[in-house]
């Protein structure tokens, strides 16, 4: 029983961490209708910064927390930036192209980023600096640390913080809006270029957030770390409803609890015919059945066509 | 509401695709024309292919090789070597193979297009024996400096060489060693690459023969970055050690997963984890335990001390872990094209096989097959943040001489008891102490 409920603590951690990733991807969807391939490279580089800021700072003798609160504030800052200049360069231009076309821009950027972080921070896997002190729990037989505690809170308030800018401010109701019909909400009075941007600056922000979870939960980070977390992250959203918060939220934790389940028991269901190696298709097999009975996800279809 | 979904559709299949082909960037050093011929002797070019992991994970390790390439290259430049009568320029042609064994044969494909004299790598055994077929259909020789898979030299390819010990010797070692610690129980956990299977294959014979049980078997990828749930399985079942069959980039979060766990099994791995990069990223939780590295340790080898100053100057980085491997390999390949005295691969191929070159890493001899004779594997300790030599294992030539030798002088001291046993009828048993003295020799030489 330890194992199974240890098992589930290590989804439920990792799960948060694909749901903040995937609030990202899911927003902007909702809003532009577009899958912003490049979204696990903004969280990378949020890692990265945030590396580069807090262990400058620390090995300049500046207290850990405070350290710790700058690089946030440093990855939280870049990203916006680059979230902002995504949208500016690469995407504004295409707004009115076929589909297909502002989906092959994102997957360039994606690549470009990725080398663009290559040449900033080299190859070599760089060491997250210890932010948190580490205190170890145990609860029936099962551990975790406050790290883990930390991120499960941090991604339900983000979620719960974001709920509420998209249904009780103005800008979320300007976001909804737009959702519906850019054209129109333009008519209207609002801005969509100004929303549209708003919506990426804010999911890189959250982007940026998860970057600097990530590198404290692992402590480790590699320019090529967002690609493999930014494809788990769309695949919550898309198993959640893409464009749906909540649905991005459930997503990730499902998926996360089914992969680590998927991992500790499918060596034994199947006899040791397959191995744990083979988690990934627990994750994937949900997620086509989810998709054939429900096609636009779990919370897709409560707000209809747009978030 | 159909539009919408075509999309996710379609983002789906290109998030695949994706995945399938992995990122496409392939540094590409433009082949520069060869130097203008100074004066009389005219100048041949040799193009070298080089191949390894310069994007993705394990990124670090494949530039690691590549600067060791360029070392070699740089000092057998600057000797000005003469090969046939003319001078002979050395060109890289470096490839970057993503660790993927797709995109092995591809950029293998390449360097047999671009008509390379040679080639240095791969790196990881999965993209090397692919690649292998390729560069032995097309007649090049290839000199791998760290791809260990057994399976690599046992494919009856003439061109298939490597200068360092392989799985078979290394997993031997590393059950040993297990058995000799005190392992009762171990549970083995592998990449699924070429490398991490063979080793833990490997590993897992030698362990059981050894009388260690085997309690839990788990996998990974070499991408991965979380291990909680596997670990969480391995430890219900409680071992004493944990065996990984894998790289350093997924080795040294997985030692931390295992502490932060309450896992209290000691960890070891083989060459892929017995790096800096490992301690730096596993932390605290890589002290006390070991790992192997086929070969001997660099200070303790003649010339070792002397190519990390060399490499460190040059580079400004630390060693990794291949680097004087691949330095190696291109040198043995020089050296057998001097031998020759042809840089055509179908004339300096049969010379390769009869290599006896003192580099760094060891004598470089090979057998039949293709592999380094007699290799070594040694065995270090995580300790304070540096990799504590421990002990050499195996070492086939060197260890059977030193066998031999000890023998020798077990049989020597039976002598000198036997003069020393009591006056004339002494004699007699003298004799024979003399006659099993010479068994005891003849039975060591035959041992070597």
């Amino acid at each position: 029983m330890d194992i199974f409920l240890q098992q589930i603590i290590n989804g439920l951690v990792q799960g948060s961490i694909y749901a903040l990733v995937a609030l990202g991807y899911t927003m902007v969807y909702g809003i532009m209708g577009l899958i912003n391939f490049a979204h696990g490279e903004v969280v990378m580089i949020g890692t990265l910064v945030a590396i580069s800021v807090a262990g400058t700072l620390i090995k300049a003798g500046v207290p850990v927390a405070l350290a710790g609160v700058n690089g946030l504030a440093a990855a939280v800052l870049v990203c916006m930036a680059l979230g902002w200049g995504l949208e500016r360069i690469a995407y504004r231009p295409l707004r009115n192209a076929p589909r297909l076309t502002p989906l092959i821009t994102a997957i360039g950027m994606s690549i470009v980023l990725q080398n663009v972080a290559m040449i900033v921070w080299g190859r070599n896997y760089l060491t997250f600096p210890h932010l948190l002190p580490k205190v170890n729990f145990e609860f029936a037989g099962a551990h975790f640390t406050a790290i883990q505690v930390m991120i499960v809170g941090v991604s339900g308030l983000t979620m719960a913080g974001l709920v509420f800018l998209v249904y009780r401010t103005r800008l979320g109701m300007a976001m909804r809006a737009t959702a519906q019909n850019p054209q129109v909400a333009s008519l209207m009075g609002v801005n969509s270029n100004r929303v549209i941007s708003a919506a990426f600056v804010i999911g890189s922000a959250l982007g940026a957030l998860a970057g600097v979870m990530v590198g404290t939960y692992y402590e480790i980070a590699h320019y090529q770390m967002g690609f493999m977390l930014g494809l788990k992250a769309f695949t919550a959203a898309v198993l959640g409803g893409i464009g749906n918060l909540a649905g991005a939220m459930a997503g990730g934790i499902l998926l996360g609890i089914i992969e680590a389940l998927g991992a500790g028991y499918i060596g034994d269901l199947t006899g040791g015919f397959f191995g744990s190696h083979y988690q990934d298709i627990f994750a994937f097999i949900v997620l086509i059945v989810v998709l054939m009975f429900k096609p636009s996800g779990l919370f897709g279809e409560k707000t209809g066509d747009r978030a | 509401m159909q539009a919408k979904l075509s999309v996710v559709a379609l983002s789906v299949a290109a998030a695949l695709a994706m995945t399938a082909c992995g990122k496409k960037e392939e540094p590409k050093p433009a082949a520069a024309p060869a130097a203008p011929a100074p004066a009389a002797k005219p100048v041949i070019v040799v193009k070298l292919g080089h191949v390894a992991p310069m994007t993705g994970p394990q990124a670090h390790l494949g530039k690691d090789n590549e600067n060791g390439a360029r070392l070699a290259i740089e000092e057998l430049n600057a000797q000005g070597l003469e090969i046939g009568g003319a001078k002979v320029s050395f060109e890289l042609l470096a490839e970057d193979d993503q660790a993927d064994p797709k995109q092995g044969s591809i950029v293998a494909q390449k360097l047999v297009d671009a008509k390379v004299q040679g080639v240095i790598g791969h790196l990881n055994s999965g993209t090397t024996i692919p690649a292998s077929k390729l560069y032995s259909d097309a007649g090049i020789p290839q000199i791998s400096g760290s791809a260990t898979n057994p399976k690599y030299t046992q494919q009856g390819f003439k061109t298939a060489f490597r200068v360092m010990a392989n799985d078979v010797q290394q997993g031997k070692a590393l059950g040993e060693f297990a058995a000799k610690q005190g392992a009762k129980t171990v549970a083995i956990v592998d990449d699924r690459t070429a490398y991490g299977q063979g080793l833990a294959d490997e590993f897992r014979k030698s362990a059981e023969a050894a009388g260690i049980k085997v309690v839990a078997t788990e996998y990974t990828n070499d991408k991965a970055t979380d291990f909680k749930a596997i670990l969480t399985k391995i430890k219900s079942t409680k071992p004493d050690l944990v065996f990984y069959g894998g790289m350093d980039a997924q080795g040294g979060p997985m030692a931390k997963q295992m502490k932060e766990l309450g896992i209290k099994a000691k960890f070891l791995g083989g060459d892929g984890v017995c790096t800096p990069e490992f301690m730096k990223l596993g932390g605290e939780a890589t002290e006390g335990n070991y790992c192997s590295l086929p070969g001997m340790p660099l200070e303790k080898l003649a010339k070792g001390p002397e190519f990390k100053d060399k490499f460190n100057k040059k580079f400004g980085a630390e060693i990794q872990l291949y680097a004087p491997y691949v330095y190696d390999a291109v040198l043995v390949m020089a050296d057998s094209m001097k031998r020759a005295d042809s840089v055509d691969p179908a004339k300096y191929l049969p010379e390769v096989g009869k290599t006896k070159y003192d580099g760094v890493t060891a004598v470089i001899e090979f057998d039949e097959f293709g592999d380094l004779k007699g290799g070594a594997i040694s065995m270090y300790q995580y300790k304070g943040g540096k990799l504590e030599y421990v002990e050499t294992l195996g070492g086939g030539a060197m260890g059977a001489v030193k066998e031999a030798a000890a023998e020798v002088k077990e049989a020597a001291k039976a002598v000198a008891g036997a003069a020393a046993a009591a006056g004339s009828d002494a004699v007699k048993s003298g004799a024979e102490a003399v006659k099993g003295a010479a068994e005891a020799t003849k039975a060591a030489v035959e041992k070597k």
